[in-house]
């Protein structure tokens, strides 16, 4: 549904985004991931048509953004960084505004209202206005708004900032739900939330693609992926032996607990079988054991650079 | 087509509530009417005329617009700028000349409205003598067409910046500028340097200049065609500001 080829937007000298492609299917959620000043809502912004790219190119259900904007705007549900909206309008009438600009009239607008009402638990606030909403119903206001028309693709700017960690997992909900029957990309730096409802994740660091795979599949990258941990009663020389170990790189002591590293990826189903074959040849009496999954906040610190850093 | 009326109008319809959902309207028709009064009776001296016209009224407009107007029209786009909505507007499958077109007709029938409620000027000159109705009409139309020149200019000052204030002073400074375009000092500075076809040229963009045609009862179509075209310069060039911004 969306595709992006050889994307490239600069401002200046600088390119805000440099030679990005990717692209998100049907039933696809793509969380995308990136320091602060990555390039994430710039390339948002060019794939809503907001913004022209500088090179390459946009196509959202086959339209490209640039040559048939209407087209692609129509099938696009846009839900912006910061979750504007008109203060001065209550809910109700802003949501029948966007209604109405979607070709949504009379009892049309009207059912698609309440329908994002009830998706977005608007139902107490409908005739309030915007400006003396919460933060969190502000910002729900303006993803019912990207919701009203059901579109086929969702582009959601870090749509759960600023939301508490209800709103956050109803939101999150909300986005597998629709991820089944739409193309979804969505933005945000919190990593948990790419494994509550990402299908495939992208990491992104000063305009450039750094990490394209499933949740898990990131998870792999990172160091700690495949390492054993272990708890044992007695047994002083374990460290050591498991040091022994040939497909073991190196053994680390945390409290009373021992965690083994695999040489590398593939070691690690090798290093889980020698690790259990060890214990019980030297019949060490076992409290846990555990595989690590792999950390993606790891991963995430290792493949990008702090925006402390000069860039 | 159809379907680009319909956007015009729903965001016309917003954009007009807008103004009336928030003291700014009320202020405005307030300050408007009062000021209209003062010029006219005070300052126009509409008695010690003794004639049955609103040449007191009509005459003060193109001043009086010069302040109001931009205070009308400053907010269009610099609000949406600010506030981020322009991303949401522009993002919308509509062309961004149907936003352009459905603010500025917002703004336009507002200030139609604010110059509607002054009829009661038209019924004390009717009560007190016998004006040609006629040319107060066309006055009205002309007066109608200044604020629209105005307006259009603000539109595209408040398109360049996300700051209000900005947005207003560049539009007084340039609706300044064609009010004074046509005065003789002011085209005495050029004759010092420019030729005579130059200096002509600038004082044809004048809006006093066309706009006393219409307070003569006159609609020449050149006067007509100058705001018109004035108007559809201004909203082309908001057009081009719009599509060449960085960002929100």
């Amino acid at each position: 549904m969306i595709r992006i080829e050889n994307l490239t937007k600069s401002f200046g000298a600088k390119n805000a985004v440099d030679n990005v492609s990717f692209s998100v299917e049907r039933g696809e959620v793509l969380g995308f991931l990136g320091p602060n000043g990555a390039g994430k809502s710039t390339t948002m912004r060019m794939i809503t048509g907001f913004l022209p790219p500088t090179a390459g190119s946009v196509s959202v259900g086959g339209f490209d953004v640039v040559e048939a904007p209407l087209e692609a705007k129509r099938l696009i549900g846009y839900l912006p960084e910061s979750a504007p909206s008109y203060p001065d309008m209550s809910v109700r009438g802003f949501l029948a505004f966007a209604a109405e600009m979607r070709g949504l009239h009379g009892d049309a607008g009207k059912r698609a209202v309440a329908r994002v009402v009830d998706l977005c638990f608007l139902s107490s606030v409908l005739h309030q206005s915007i400006d003396t909403l919460s933060k969190g119903y502000r910002h729900r206001t303006c993803l019912a708004q990207a919701l009203i028309h059901d579109p086929e693709v969702l582009v959601l700017d870090e749509p759960t900032d600023g939301l508490d960690p209800n709103q956050k997992h109803e939101v999150r909900n909300l986005i597998r739900d629709m991820g089944r029957s739409k193309a979804v990309i969505f933005s945000t730096h919190i990593l948990e939330e790419v494994d509550a409802a990402c299908t495939r994740a992208i990491i992104i660091d000063r305009g450039r693609i750094v990490a394209n795979g499933t949740p898990a599949e990131l998870r792999a990258k990172s160091e700690i992926a495949g390492a054993i941990t272990l708890q044992l009663a007695g047994a002083p020389d374990a460290a050591a032996k498991l040091a022994a170990l040939p497909c073991a790189r190196k053994v680390e002591t945390l409290g009373a607990q021992l965690r083994a590293y695999p040489k590398d990826a593939a070691a690690a189903a090798e290093l889980a079988r020698s690790v259990i074959e060890l214990v019980s040849r030297e019949g060490w009496k076992l409290e846990a054991l555990h595989t690590e999954e792999g950390q993606l906040d790891e991963v995430f610190r290792r493949i990008t650079l702090p925006d402390t850093v000069k860039r | 087509m159809n379907r680009a009326a319909s956007h015009v109008k729903t965001i016309a319809k917003r954009e007009l509530s807008s103004y009336f959902a928030s003291p700014v309207a009320y202020v405005f028709l307030v300050i408007f009417l009062l000021l209209n009064g003062f010029f006219t009776f005070t300052a126009g001296q509409f008695f010690e005329r003794g004639e049955a016209s609103l040449a007191a009224f009509f005459g003060w407009h193109p001043w009086l617009y010069l302040v109001l107007v931009p205070a009308v029209g400053m907010r269009l786009w610099s609000e949406e700028r600010r506030s981020g909505t322009l991303e949401l507007l522009l993002t919308l499958p509509i062309s961004p000349w149907e936003a352009i077109l459905g603010k500025f007709l917002a703004s336009w029938i507002f200030l139609a409205l604010a110059l509607a409620l002054t009829f009661p000027v038209v019924i004390t000159v009717n009560w007190l003598g016998e004006p040609d109705n006629g040319q107060i009409l066309a006055g009205y139309f002309g007066s109608l067409m200044l604020a629209g020149v105005y307006l259009a200019i603000t539109c595209m000052t408040s398109a360049l910046t996300r700051n209000q204030v900005i947005a207003f002073i560049l539009s007084v400074a340039a609706c300044l500028f064609l009010i004074l375009a046509g005065f003789n000092p002011v085209t005495d500075l050029f004759t010092r340097w420019a030729s005579p076809a130059v200096v002509e040229t600038i004082a044809a963009f004048s809006v006093v200049t066309h706009y006393d045609g219409f307070q003569k009862g006159v609609i020449d179509s050149r006067d007509l065609l100058f705001f018109a075209s004035v108007i559809g310069f201004a909203l082309f060039a908001t057009a081009v500001i719009l599509r060449n911004r960085r960002s929100a």
